[in-house]
């Protein structure tokens, strides 16, 4: 694939490394490709992730034919893996609406580089985390009592019950996801209507960018409408993994009985969100050589923002510790003891190195900038959040009130299948989003590019 | 008589500056198309403000007091469930699905309301058989302008304001 913007070093502008940057040079860098396709090493990718996603699909059947005994939870730990991947994965969903909406709130022009595909990342991530409570329903085939519908039995949802609070946070979300994520996306569907030379992919396009011409009102309408959605999108964020957060916190188990739980799952969503999106961020650079339009500086400012919300994670998780000492309840402080010392201490140690310890390499700036570094802080920070949440689930049930009900958790070849299945699901619908629809928003660099008088 | 012409400009600034003259000289701008939203662009052409908020405030509320109703209804009235003599309206539990709703059905409202106020979906326009016209979404600027009687007047104004095309818009 041939270069249009070539990077250069020292970066010739804030936001954008290559010398000039016109509106052609852009298009044709984050469009181009689609059509050309990506060659041998995205169907490669593709194949790899295929098997993930039969998998995921085997392992689903196989759980619905069997019923979730198959998992390794037991009469005391109730919630499993399922639980603790759905908190994760909506985490994870969470960031892409959080970034894109507050950077475009806070006018921070960098998210050009970053915010379409921080929100496809939204959408993948979602749609698996909505899987989640279902497969963990036992009942499955009764998913659908959770909506209200006119029906012969008379039945309404328990408004007063976290699954239907889960269910309604999901739903809301992901559609409204969806629609912020369209929504932005018609200029550029447009843009790839006008330059594809298939006559299907003409009409394709053509279809989902609704006949879209770029006339002054369509954009002026379009931004009063993008800035408002991003306006209600931030709290509709926060109020999602507050509900999540809530699902713990309503319950009377020690550990989660907290009211700090809302605020520390948004922030601990947020953190583990922009963790992914700095790996996706340097797969897509890598993969479609965006190295003039996702810069060192772009990685620059997310790790500050990694660095922050690990700050903020470690007080959280010391406020936790302070309020088991300080409520002075015996249940309480065991389970803090338990956390340091019980069955799965090694693992809570893990966590606090992935999630505290690790991250502050990012105040030095060669750190900040250097993928080689970056990257695998990224990654820590993911694995560092997952074993959070698993330890939210396992701490607590593992070692409650009771003493006779003290057992613990042990995987089975299930569980690490409903782990790892999506996590190579995303990145197979991922690739195939890479090579639909541009990645990069390209009206916004466009627009980015002139603010920087690098057009 | 009237006629449109469209005419095609290399970047923003000049069509901002051809925009004034034509006004300047009498004639009409009707409609500019850029590839990325330029700045004023709307409030220089005179285009009346939207009411896309006005939509969604309307179907966001409204939405966020129908999921209300529903669950008042649904728990104190329908369906009653005396769990140890909790309150059957317990209106603070009751306002998580009000407020996740209504905010997507804000957002709905307003993706119609921008959809019906610049008449999208559209299959199909005059403008897009004008040749060069899909560089609209690309690199280039285009203005549509009405000349009021003198349509070599008008050609004249765009020329000299360094549009590199003038086209005229026929349509059926």
């Amino acid at each position: 694939m041939s270069k249009v913007l070539v990077a250069r070093d020292p970066p010739a502008h804030r936001w954008i490394s290559s010398g000039r940057a016109g509106d052609v040079a852009i298009t044709q860098a984050i469009a181009d490709p689609l059509f050309t396709g990506f060659g041998r090493s995205w169907w490669f990718a593709l194949l790899i992730t295929f098997p993930f996603v039969l998998w995921l699909l085997g392992a689903i059947i196989w759980l619905f034919y069997q019923g979730i005994g198959i998992w390794g939870i037991n009469s005391t730990i109730v919630w499993g893996v399922a639980i603790a991947n759905y908190v994760w994965w909506i985490g994870i969903g969470n960031a892409g609406t959080l970034i894109s909406a507050m950077l475009l709130l806070t006018r921070q022009r960098w998210r050009a580089s970053i915010n379409r595909f921080a929100e496809a990342m939204t959408l993948f991530a979602v749609a698996i985390a909505g899987l989640m409570p279902i497969i963990h329903l036992g009942r499955p085939i009764y998913a659908y009592w959770l909506a209200p519908y006119p029906n012969t039995m008379a039945l309404w949802p328990q408004w007063r019950s976290a699954l239907v609070w889960d269910f309604w946070a999901i739903i809301s979300y992901l559609l409204f996801s969806l629609l912020f994520w369209y929504v932005s996306l018609i200029p550029d569907l447009a843009t790839m209507r006008d330059r594809t030379p298939h006559r299907a992919g003409q009409l394709l396009y053509g279809a989902f960018a609704v006949g879209w011409r770029g006339s002054a009102r369509e954009w002026s309408r379009l931004e009063t409408l993008h800035t408002t959605m991003a306006a209600l999108g931030v709290p509709l964020v926060c109020s999602v993994h507050s509900i999540v957060g809530l699902d713990f916190a309503a319950s009377l188990m020690p550990g989660w009985q907290e009211s700090i739980f809302p605020p520390y799952f948004v922030v601990g969503a947020m953190y583990s969100g922009f963790a992914m999106v700095v790996v996706l961020a340097a797969a897509i650079r890598w993969g479609l050589s965006l190295q003039a339009i996702i810069t060192p500086r772009h990685f620059d400012a997310m790790a500050r923002i990694l660095l922050m919300a690990s700050i903020v994670m470690f007080y959280s998780y010391a406020t936790e510790w302070f309020m088991g000492w300080y409520g002075g309840e015996h249940a309480e402080r065991e389970a803090v003891r338990f956390e340091f010392t019980g069955t799965y201490a090694p693992l809570y140690w893990a966590l606090l190195a992935c999630n505290c310890l690790i991250p502050q390499i990012l105040w030095w700036p060669f750190a900040r900038r250097s993928l080689l570094v970056l990257i695998p802080v990224a990654i820590a920070i993911n694995i560092g959040m997952w074993l959070e949440r698993i330890l939210i689930v396992w701490n607590t049930l593992s070692h409650g009130y009771m003493p006779s009900l003290w057992r613990s958790f042990h995987f089975t070849f299930w569980d690490w299948s409903f782990l790892v299945a999506p996590l190579g699901f995303f990145a197979f619908l991922f690739l195939l989003f890479m090579r639909l629809v541009p990645s990069v928003s390209m009206f916004d660099m466009r627009q980015l590019a002139h603010e920087e008088q690098a057009a | 008589m009237t006629e449109k012409l469209l005419a095609e400009f290399m970047d923003g600034e000049t069509l901002k500056a051809a925009l004034q003259r034509v006004r300047g000289a009498g004639h009409a701008a009707l409609e500019a198309f850029t590839p990325y939203p330029i700045e004023d662009l709307a409030d220089h052409l005179g285009l009346d403000r939207s009411r896309i908020r006005v939509a969604m405030l309307v179907g966001g509320l409204t939405t966020a007091a129908f999921a209300f109703a529903l669950q008042w209804y649904s728990a104190v009235i329908d369906y009653p469930i005396d769990s140890g003599g909790r309150p059957l309206n317990s209106w603070q539990v009751f306002l998580l699905v009000p407020f996740e709703i209504g905010i997507f059905a804000a957002a709905l409202s307003g993706v119609i309301a921008f959809f019906r106020s610049c008449r999208l979906p559209r299959l199909h326009d005059a403008l897009f058989d004008i040749p060069g016209f899909e560089r609209a979404t690309q690199d280039r600027y285009f203005l549509l302008t009405a000349s009021g009687d003198n349509t070599a007047d008008l050609r004249t104004v765009l020329t000299e304001a360094g549009a590199v095309a003038v086209t005229e818009l026929r349509e059926p």
